[in-house]
């Protein structure tokens, strides 16, 4: 690890005047940056320890949502009662990701701006566009089995390894923001980037920003939702394929249906255009075949990631009966539904 | 109370270093620490409390356990600076020779390792889901005991050793 100015700020106001600066960086839970500095992938002069801002309660919003301050652990966040009985698509997101001790330790605000896993990324020996710019990409041709299937580009295939943001993209979060130039409120969706030809740019948070908290609006996604994680191994392994569903049936018809993949694409996956596709409708295969056929248009393979196009279109069919049952995966016991 | 270590500090102190309150099993010290340290090599390196174990120094594989406030973390990825005012506890803090926590006797009685190189982050990690309070069911004890690897493959006499202590306490 290189060696670094370390501060620790005690108000947000003091965080962000210092955050400014190309090789600053601000420290929460330290779970993925720690990592990424004795790799050497990350190399900052300046560390501000933000651990000690006011930003670690989950509280209530007008209007029936709730804000997870940034500094709230994983684990604390999946398992507040509030976030248990209002929000359990976003809990069993949680609980599906790393391992306990981890998520003790990983924030909200770190979970949402956590780096890829690419293996190339983690490797400074090897090209990558996205931790060297106009240097390549490794994965390109290379080995890629947990590489983007959906709005990759040319110059980098990497996918964003977040479970909890799967389901934060599901329930139209909002990132709060603060920086130089003061607060923002950016949507979930427009939070995270695809590579294009700025591969090194993972998310739209600008220069010295800090994310305070995140705004689940009020919804009723409590009955008919799911989140089920496709993985090398059951546990503490990142997703190769995630699906979060979460569903309103009236009757016998689905009112409204979102689902965001994760581990597909360089951002949760999404397409408003398709779920139209499952409103008003009955819940059947059918149905749910040609939503996945919908949502995975335009899904390339790089080779040694073929199969995730069947395997995404086999879990969001799967996904959608189990949310339209009401039968939501379980993250203890791991057999599918 | 913030603070602000810079490199003009590092090289006016031969020892340019953060002072950091601990208490590590219940003895608290103030440590003058560099702020690259992580917990796992200021325990092994700063304080000969070389039972927590180092596996892999990336957070895959639990061998580096250890609670703070009661919490259970992986020391590798922590860095000692951030936690000023912390309580933590190691393996040597949960017992001793002679005197076991329940923990470390159900290990025993149920022949819960091998090599033993996993067992201290096993054992601290097991406390930690006691403290949480989350698990009750074998199926439960196994997915929330799933941060720590063993790679003599003890997992079913772990799993039997956590479940009858977890047993006792109800
Ligand atoms: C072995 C292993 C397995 C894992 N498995 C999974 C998994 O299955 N699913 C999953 O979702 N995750 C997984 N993770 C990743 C884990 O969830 C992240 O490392 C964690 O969420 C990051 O949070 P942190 O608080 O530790 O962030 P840090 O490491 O402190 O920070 C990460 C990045 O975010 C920035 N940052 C942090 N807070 C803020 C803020 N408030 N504002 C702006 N920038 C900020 C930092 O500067 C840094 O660049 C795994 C990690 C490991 C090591
Ligand atoms: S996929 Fe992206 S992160 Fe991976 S090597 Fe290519 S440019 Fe780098
Ligand atoms: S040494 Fe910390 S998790 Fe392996
Ligand atoms: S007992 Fe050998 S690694 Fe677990």
């Amino acid at each position: 690890m290189n060696r670094f100015d370390y501060t620790r700020p005690a108000s947000v106001a003091e965080a962000v005047q210092a955050g400014t600066g190309e090789q600053v960086r601000y420290l929460a839970g330290g779970t993925n940056l720690i990592d990424l500095m004795k790799e050497n992938v990350d190399q900052p002069t300046t560390v501000i320890d933000i651990n000690r801002l006011p930003l670690n309660a989950i509280e209530e919003l007008d209007g029936g949502g709730l804000r997870l301050g940034a500094l709230v652990p994983n684990s604390d966040t999946a398992w507040d009662a509030r976030v248990e009985q209002r929000y359990p698509l976003l809990s069993s997101a949680i609980l599906a990701g790393a391992s306990p001790q981890l998520r003790n330790a990983a924030t909200n605000g770190g979970n949402l701006n956590q780096r890829t896993r690419c293996y190339y990324f983690y490797d400074v020996a090897t090209p990558c566009n996205k931790r060297k710019p106009g240097s390549g990409c490794g994965a390109i041709g290379g080995v890629n089995r947990i590489h983007a299937i959906l709005g990759a580009s040319d110059q980098c295939i990497a996918t964003h390894p977040s479970d909890m943001c799967v389901a934060l993209a599901v329930l139209d979060a909002i990132v709060q923001v603060t920086g130089p130039e003061g607060d923002r409120a950016i949507p979930i969706a427009d939070y995270h980037r695809l590579p294009g030809d700025e591969p090194w740019r993972d998310n739209t948070l600008r220069p010295g920003e800090l994310v305070t908290g995140i705004d689940l609006p009020a919804e009723d996604f409590t009955k008919n939702y799911t989140y089920l994680k496709l993985r090398d191994r059951l546990s503490y392994a990142f997703a190769l394929v995630s699906i979060a569903v979460a569903m309103r049936i009236e009757g016998s018809t689905i009112a409204e249906a979102r689902v965001a993949l994760g581990g597909v694409a360089h951002k949760p996956w999404r397409s408003t255009e398709a779920e139209k596709l499952l409103k008003g409708q009955q819940p059947s295969p059918q149905t749910f075949s040609a939503f996945a056929d919908a949502l995975l248009a335009g899904a390339v393979g790089q080779c040694k990631n073929d199969f995730k196009i069947p395997l995404a279109r086999k879990g969001i069919v799967r996904a959608l009966k189990q949310a339209a049952e009401a039968t939501p995966q379980s993250q203890t016991d791991k057999r599918i539904a | 109370m913030s603070i602000a270590v810079n490199s003009a500090t590092y090289a006016a102190m031969p020892i340019g270093r953060v002072p950091t309150k601990l208490t590590i099993n219940g003895e608290t010290r103030t440590r003058a620490i560099e702020p690259w340290t992580t917990l796992l090599d200021l325990l092994r390196e700063g304080e000969d409390l070389i039972g927590t174990k180092k596996g892999c120094d990336h957070g895959q594989c639990g061998a580096c356990t250890v609670l703070v406030d009661g919490r259970r973390i992986n020391s590798c990825l922590k860095l000692a600076v951030t936690l000023d005012g912390a309580d933590i506890t190691t393996i040597e803090g949960l017992g001793q020779p002679g005197k076991l926590h329940p923990l470390q006797s159900a290990f025993c009685d149920h022949d819960a390792f091998q090599c033993g190189y996993c067992t201290p982050g096993q054992i601290c990690s097991a406390q930690g889901l006691i403290n949480e309070g989350k698990a009750r069911t074998r199926e439960e004890v196994r997915e929330l005991m799933s941060g720590n690897l063993c790679r003599c493959g003890a997992y079913t006499n772990i799993i039997d050793a956590v479940l009858d202590v977890i047993g006792e306490q109800v």
